[in-house]
């Protein structure tokens, strides 16, 4: 180091002791080798202004610079090798960072082997020759009340025109997803085809609702019906079925049809059908009229009165 | 590997304590025990970086674990780039590597 520390830190040779640091910590932010990985000209550049450092901040060996006594070299011995000489090969790996929390190590999925195994697997169609299976492709279906009460199959047409013939099991809700076994994409290198994932979305039914494996049915019935009772037919799953409707039924009345709701599958037993009534005056009717206001009934009824006060 | 009295023979003014506060914090990693430490000569050339941005950079005790923190990330990214470039020169045939190139340039 033959260069002249004063020079080197760009102070005058009359520049105090304080005036030198201040210089020295000034170049030695901007030429650290730390904070210049890979920069050689920094790092030679810290060398120097390190041993010229070395140098003036010493009152004793500035003097004997001063005084000729020693050349710009002769206080200077090896710098020690940098943090970064060991940092950037394999003992860095003592200090690699560990993430904030502590723990598992590594740039949390950011690596270069993940980037490069993703572009890879992307830009390579054939890329390596082990088998992989095939993706699993997701579709939804939308099936109609009954069948999906029922069970039925039905076919989806998949977007490349291909069709597949749906199993859709009795009882499915919406939401249910099917799995059909090898039925997705084409595996590589012989490997096995993913599966067919189909969601299913069940129709509203005009007068059906479903409750779990039950079923409930508003039904509508004349007011003779109600007031003489009446064998009607009821509108099932399964087809119609008679039911008695005892003298004296009313709106809400509320009757169970056992067995007719979800039929019984996979070990579930059948649900059943409840039956709502609902007395339908119909039409204006002057017979009716003419009697209703002739009739006193025996015992007078306020259908309001749980209204009252209220 | 040297034992703690080595290091503090080199490193005159480190205060052992602060040493130990330093391994505490994990900025510094010996091998061994509290009492018997071995220090690699990473761990020195570590202990020199920490002196000289505390006391040359005046990064500050509240800092510090910011600035070790990101140099640690740097540091980790040039290996493994380092590892990179390895592999490639290796791996990549000529031709790639020519169009790897033009497209890395700015």
């Amino acid at each position: 180091m033959a260069e002249d520390p004063y020079k080197l830190l760009g102070v005058e040779k009359t520049a105090s002791a304080e005036d030198i640091r201040k210089a020295y910590r000034k170049l030695a932010k901007q030429y650290h080798p730390d904070l210049n990985p890979g920069n050689k000209a920094a790092e030679d550049t810290f060398k120097s202004i390190s041993a010229a450092n070395e140098l003036l901040s010493d009152a004793e060996k500035r003097a004997r610079y001063d005084r000729g006594e020693i050349d710009a070299s002769g206080a200077e011995k090896a710098p020690p090798r940098s943090y970064r000489h060991y940092a950037e090969s394999g003992p860095g790996e003592r200090y690699a960072y560990a993430g904030g929390g502590g723990g598992e190590g590594g740039f949390g999925g950011e690596n270069f082997e993940d980037i490069f195994s993703t572009i890879f697997n992307r830009g390579q169609a054939g890329g390596g020759t082990a088998p992989m299976r095939g993706r699993d492709e997701q579709y939804r279906l939308e099936a109609g009340f009954l069948d999906a009460v029922n069970g039925a199959t039905q076919r989806l047409t998949l977007p490349d025109g291909q069709t597949l013939d749906v199993k859709i099991p009795p009882g499915t809700a919406s939401g249910d997803v099917l799995r059909l076994r090898g039925r997705g994409g084409a595996g590589r290198n012989n490997g096995p085809a993913g599966d067919a994932l189909i969601e299913i979305d069940v129709a509203p039914h005009p007068f059906f609702v479903r409750d779990g494996r039950d079923l409930r049915l508003e039904l509508p019935i004349a007011l003779r019906e109600a007031v003489l009772g009446a064998k009607i037919a009821v509108p099932t799953p399964g087809g119609s079925v008679a039911m008695t409707v005892q003298p004296g039924a009313d709106t809400g009345t509320e009757l169970r049809l056992r067995g007719r709701g979800v039929p019984a599958h996979g070990g579930q037993p059948a649900g059943d059908l409840y039956v709502k009534l609902r007395v339908m005056i119909g039409p204006p009717d002057p017979a009716l009229a003419a009697f209703l206001r002739e009739h006193e009934p025996a015992q007078p009824v306020n259908p309001r009165a749980a209204m009252e006060g209220a | 590997m040297i034992e703690i009295e080595e290091l503090l023979r080199e490193f005159q003014g480190l205060a052992p304590p602060e040493l130990e506060r330093w391994i505490g914090n994990a900025w510094i990693r010996p091998d061994g025990m509290p009492g018997h430490y071995r220090f690699h000569e990473i761990d020195v050339a570590r202990i020199r970086l920490i002196i000289e941005l505390k006391e040359t950079m005046e990064v500050s005790e509240a800092a510090l674990p910011t600035v070790l923190s990101l140099l640690d990330q740097l540091y980790e990214m040039r290996r493994r780039m380092h590892r990179l470039n390895q592999a490639m020169a290796v791996n990549v045939p000529r031709d790639l590597a020519a169009r790897l190139l033009a497209a890395m340039s700015p």
